[in-house]
């Protein structure tokens, strides 16, 4: 099912989806950056700007234009609302010698994701991956997922640090979705919006729309054409996987640790990266204890803490389990890549380490070898 | 289409600690002793040889630790703790009546029954006897199904020697092919005193058809694993268990990762052949 919708149709979707209890989580200007928050109103998205991007840098400007979804992704992902930075999952309380374990209430709030891209679509899929398609799986995450419902928005405007061409996740969403829109600015502002479930499709059904002509596909195709040719491929993910595992002692990892701050923001802001751990605690009087599950990184010393210390103490270790964990050995644990080219570790690194650069220079001394 | 994640979502079951009374203490050595557990209520669960537990101490957290009993016939579950870190030495502290939680059993298991017909050359460092009990207990127990048992034991010292008496009725009933050693002797030590891969060249096995199970710090893995290659026994024989952090140990939270395996979800045992280039590699 297809149809285009006229700008003010976004409007009708943050509507319905309030009127049938979703919450409704978009895109927002705040702090000068573009943040996820709930929304009650399409006004509210950030009409008119874009993101200018760059290593370790992230800038607001205006775009002279009403696009709705002119910029590409900030700070957050959509992994603080599946993956939720910080969930107490246990109440433990002392009874009779013994002790009461509660388990967390299920979470039941049901939201509605507005403005996903291609790039964390393909991260929703990695994580669904990980936290809930082995032996074991997340309860939490498991509940947070099945009340989501996405409506995925195709990229036309890939910053500067956008690589999802050469992963394979983007500029458009090819399955992942309720609903997918993209909005083109030829002239006529509109969008093309095609439903990816039943439930989309109900939810287009209640939109005012017109037909869908082979003009507006055209149109749409070409959108997501032109952000791909812009992007190019700056990652050949191809051999990476052996070229990381062949050179696991190379010596760019003693200069990136010159660099690195082990600041944990790569990690933080990525939208796959889902380590956790967990802090147990107990209240003055040693009644009641609590395990709170809460957002963890391989960029911390305590992470490999064992008996008789750490086993990643040098920074060189920790980046190199983050940078062969994302684009290598992902792939062997869960049989899916790990990297979806979102740019985010680039962006918001505060000294601008760029993971396309440090593939590239192990890459060529290994070219120079053979 | 987020309402059928259920269907294909793996098992729920694991993430909620099960209380069990410390129903019988004993201290082994100076900083090491063996809590026995018995469930509040039901029966208690059954780890394979091999399989940890994640043992949880009121207000203070949670560890993995090897199972350290008889898996087949034992009521009570069977844990030999060190007391090193904040948990451990909470766990250690525990008296008979404390109810501390328990959460497993997680991981994969010693190969006994691959090992069945064969020669069996146990070789544990320190700490590392207890995650190999289970399987030793089983090997005594089908005493006939397996040919010659060559323990080797060796510790820093005298005093961390665990379970000596044991161990020795084991060598006395059982037909083992018993050998001790300490890292540094004391004035009561008469035994051999180095370390323990010194036991491996004059040990009795027979290369062609025997299965090694080593447990113990990584770098006496390392070395005792080349010690039994040298004696031809091939590295797909030779079997270790793997020691990483764990919070969750059902493969969601990350920790345990070495390269491209999960020590809880693919371990903690692993053939040599299986780890020997990833140990190979500093702080991987």
């Amino acid at each position: 099912m297809r149809a285009v919708l006229a700008p003010e149709a976004l409007e009708a979707i943050v509507e319905v989806l309030r009127r049938r209890d979703w919450r409704v989580v978009a895109p927002t200007v705040r702090d000068k950056a573009i943040v996820y928050g709930e929304i009650a109103s399409a006004a509210e998205l950030p009409v008119g700007w874009k993101d200018v991007q760059a290593p370790g840098s992230y800038r607001l400007e205006r775009r002279g234009d009403e696009a709705r979804f002119g910029y590409a992704v900030g700070p957050q992902s959509w992994k603080r609302e599946l993956l939720a930075p910080s969930v107490r999952l246990l109440q433990i309380e002392r009874a009779n010698g013994s002790f009461k374990v509660a388990k967390k209430a299920a979470e039941t709030a049901r939201t509605a994701f507005f403005g996903v891209r291609p790039c964390e679509v393909a991260a929703i899929k990695i994580q669904d991956r990980v936290l809930i398609g082995g032996p074991y799986a997340d309860e939490d995450y498991l509940e947070r997922r099945k009340n989501s419902f996405i409506i995925a928005v195709n990229c036309g405007e890939p910053a500067e640090n956008c690589f999802c061409a050469s992963m394979g996740t983007g500029p458009k969403a090819e399955d992942g979705y309720d609903l997918v829109l993209t909005e083109i600015l030829d002239g006529s502002h509109r969008f093309l919006a095609e439903a990816g479930t039943d439930e989309g499709a109900e939810l287009l059904a209640e939109l005012p729309q017109q037909p869908a002509e082979e003009a507006d596909t055209a149109a749409a195709e070409k959108v997501t054409d032109t952000a791909r040719e812009r992007m190019g491929i700056t990652l050949d993910r191809s051999d990476v996987h052996e070229l990381l595992l062949a050179n696991l002692e190379h010596e760019r990892y003693d200069d990136v640790a010159k660099r690195c701050l082990a600041c944990t923001n790569c990690t933080l802001a990525c939208p796959t990266c889902f380590c956790t751990t967990v802090d147990d605690a107990n209240d003055l009087s040693g009644g009641a204890g609590e395990r709170i599950r809460e957002w963890d990184s391989c960029f911390t010393a305590q992470y490999s803490e064992m008996h008789g210390g750490g086993t990643r103490r040098s920074l060189q270790s920790r980046y190199r389990q983050w940078l062969i964990h994302k684009l290598a050995t992902w792939n062997d644990q869960f049989d899916t890549q790990g990297c979806v080219g979102c740019g985010r570790c680039i962006t918001w690194c505060p000294v601008g380490i760029d993971i396309r650069e440090e593939v590239v220079a192990i890459r060529v001394t290994q070219e120079a070898k053979s | 289409m987020a309402q059928t994640l259920t269907e294909t979502a793996g098992s729920l079951e694991a993430m909620t600690p099960v209380p069990y009374a410390v129903a019988a203490k004993r201290q082994d050595t100076y900083d090491t002793w063996t809590l026995e557990l018995e469930p509040q209520n039901g029966a208690p669960i059954v780890p394979g040889p091999g399989q940890f537990n994640m043992l949880y101490a009121f207000g203070v957290g949670e560890v993995p630790i090897s199972n350290a009993g008889h898996f087949e016939t034992e009521e009570r579950l069977v844990h030999t703790i060190r007391a090193v870190g904040a948990v451990t030495k909470a766990l250690c502290a525990a008296e008979v009546g404390t109810v501390i939680g328990v959460r497993g059993p997680f991981g994969n298991t010693w190969p006994i029954e691959d090992a069945k017909g064969k020669d069996v050359v146990i070789v544990a460092g320190g700490i590392g006897l207890p995650p190999l009990r289970p399987a030793i207990y089983h090997v005594l127990k089908y005493r006939e199904d397996y040919g010659r048992f060559v323990l080797l034991y060796g510790a820093r010292t005298p005093s961390d020697l665990l379970f000596l008496d044991e161990v020795k009725s084991w060598q006395r009933d059982y037909d083992v092919d018993l050998d001790l050693t300490v890292d540094a002797g004391d004035t009561d030590w008469k035994g051999k005193v180095g370390l323990v891969t010194k036991l491996i060249p004059p040990a009795q096995f027979d290369a062609d058809d025997a299965r090694g199970f080593i447990v113990g710090p990584e770098i006496m893995m390392k070395f005792v694993a080349q010690e039994l290659m040298n004696r031809d026994l091939p590295a797909k024989s030779i079997y270790v268990s793997m020691e990483r952090t764990m919070r969750c140990g059902v493969g969601l939270c990350g920790h345990c990762q070495i390269g491209p395996t999960l020590v809880c979800r693919d371990g903690a045992v692993y053939t040599w052949d299986e780890v020997e280039n990833l140990i190979a590699v500093k702080e991987l």
